[in-house]
């Protein structure tokens, strides 16, 4: 049987041969379960800075499951159990002292459904930052400007903000929520299927972004639609059944790849 | 182990469908080549004029092919061995479609040679020929069972042809250097032999795609070693 690391047993939570400077996050022989059902099985993966990882696979296979282990997000889930460990820049993330809510605010999440807050623009940028104790109104409203520009929605908002995130359109709410998350300075910023709710355009300026984004952060992606993977990411990695089957640079994958269950899956051979 | 087939009856359907457009070119040009050598031992003008009109089907199939890639790749956005194969398919059109024009080349010179009197026996021609259609045949049926090791011995092949193209080269020089008045007829021939040549070039053309199409390797400016491993997919 193999030996698998409880996080619960983990005192030293910083890993002294942490590797190459440019590996931010990875994940070390992960186990996942929800109650008895295991999700994932022995995931090891290193997610480099500055690259776009997009994950993909048929559903039910997991990608989410792990995009929600990378920020402690399954903690909100009755009977989540974690083996094994999720390192950030070298620190086990469910380290007992580690703080969840920190992790959060440094490797920050977008959704399937834009979820704005039901207040302004403006508040949706600073709610996050005035709870984490930054004040003044000019600091906020250059906070504000900076998040809005880097999710490219500055322009188009600029001189409404102060009226409610609600009237937005779907591709405007989803740039929101980039921007919202990104007035946290995260590092890393994990997008679960972040354009499968918006028209083909505002999809296209989300990738669009993502790919201007990724000068600065660090992007996880999940998603369903395999073009998609194609044209946004640098690595890509397929899930079946809970297991990582083929992690690889996305060219490789789409061109040429080493598992036969990845063609399979690509070229919609599956099932 | 058998294919999956696609979740889609129709793209399958499309895919094989080119398979078999390319046999069939493979099968014409295979043709055309086999007949412009018969009108060239038997001076036969009539059968050279013949396999001239008809690379006028070859031009319209390779059209209807090239369309029929475009089209999938437009509509399925084909990744790993489908884009492989779609890509390779339309460069093998090309070559296919290159060949049947050399054939016209072939007997165009062929009709020439009838109006005089016939120079020499044809030992070497008919050999280098016949060398350069099977090229094409392997080469096809090496796409069609996705076989690495018969695509590598026909870009071995190439070579051989090579060498046949340079001795009759060799062998036609004397004729002329020996009596001015076969000068015509010989350089009639040294091009019939020239282009069986660039016939073998494609052939070999389509054999580097169809191990690039099995491995995903480009192998399109390397020349294989005697005994070549297969590379592993």
């Amino acid at each position: 049987m193999k030996q698998r690391a409880n996080n619960r047993d983990v005192g030293n939570s910083h890993n002294d041969d942490f590797g190459s400077d440019n590996i931010i996050v990875k994940t070390r022989r992960v186990n996942f379960y929800y109650g008895a059902f295991q999700a994932l099985t022995d995931i090891s993966m290193d997610f480099e800075k500055n690259r776009v990882t997009a994950l993909i696979g048929p559903s039910g296979c997991g990608k989410s499951t792990l995009l929600r282990l990378l920020n402690r997000m399954n903690d909100l889930i009755d009977g989540a159990r974690v083996e094994g460990e999720v390192l950030f820049e070298g620190m086990n993330i469910y380290a007992p002292e580690i703080d969840p809510v920190e992790v959060r605010r440094r490797i920050g999440m977008v959704f399937q459904k834009p979820n704005p807050f039901p207040k302004s623009i403006f508040n949706n940028i600073t709610y996050g930052p005035r709870l984490a104790g930054v004040s003044g109104k000019a600091e906020l409203e250059a906070l504000a400007e900076q998040s809005l520009r880097q999710a490219v929605l500055w322009d188009e908002v600029k001189d409404i903000l102060g009226r409610s995130a609600m009237t937005l359109s779907g591709g405007q709410q989803q740039r929101l929520c980039i921007a919202r998350a990104l007035a946290m300075k995260p590092d890393v910023l994990l997008m679960d299927e972040p354009t499968s709710a918006l028209d083909p355009i505002s999809t296209a300026k989300i990738e669009e972004l993502i790919d201007e984004l990724k000068k600065t952060y660090t992007i996880i992606i999940v998603t369903h639609n395999m073009q998609q993977a194609a044209r946004v990411s640098d690595t890509t990695g397929f899930f079946y059944l809970g297991k990582l089957i083929e992690y690889n640079a996305t060219e490789k994958i789409f061109t040429n790849p080493d598992v036969k269950q990845t063609e399979d899956y690509i070229t919609g051979r599956f099932g | 182990m058998e294919e999956r087939r696609h979740t889609s009856k129709q793209y399958e359907t499309d895919l094989q469908e080119v398979k078999e457009n390319l046999l069939y070119l493979s099968a014409l040009t295979q043709k055309a080549i086999e007949d412009s050598i018969q009108a060239l031992l038997d001076r036969d003008t009539d059968l050279a004029r013949k396999v001239i009109a008809n690379d006028a089907l070859i031009d319209k199939l390779d059209d209807e092919v090239e369309e029929k890639c475009i089209r999938l790749l437009a509509l399925r956005q084909p990744a790993a061995r489908d884009l492989r194969f779609i890509t390779t398919a339309i460069k093998i059109n090309g070559h296919l479609e290159r060949i049947g024009d050399m054939a016209v080349k072939i007997c165009e010179k062929v009709a020439l040679l009838n109006e005089e009197p016939q120079l020499k026996p044809y030992i070497d021609l008919p050999r280098i020929a016949e060398i350069a259609r099977t090229m094409i045949r392997e080469s096809l049926d090496a796409l069609v069972s996705e076989d690495v090791e018969l695509a590598n011995k026909v870009r071995r092949e190439d070579e051989v042809v090579d060498s046949l193209n340079e001795q009759i080269f060799r062998e036609l020089l004397t004729f002329m250097m020996e009596d001015p008045r076969t000068i015509h007829r010989a350089l009639l021939i040294m091009q019939i032999s020239k282009t069986v040549e660039r016939i073998s070039d494609h052939a070999k053309g389509i054999a580097d795609m169809v191990v690039f199409m099995i491995t995903g390797q480009n192998v399109r400016h390397q020349w294989p070693a005697a005994e070549e491993q297969a590379p592993s997919n």
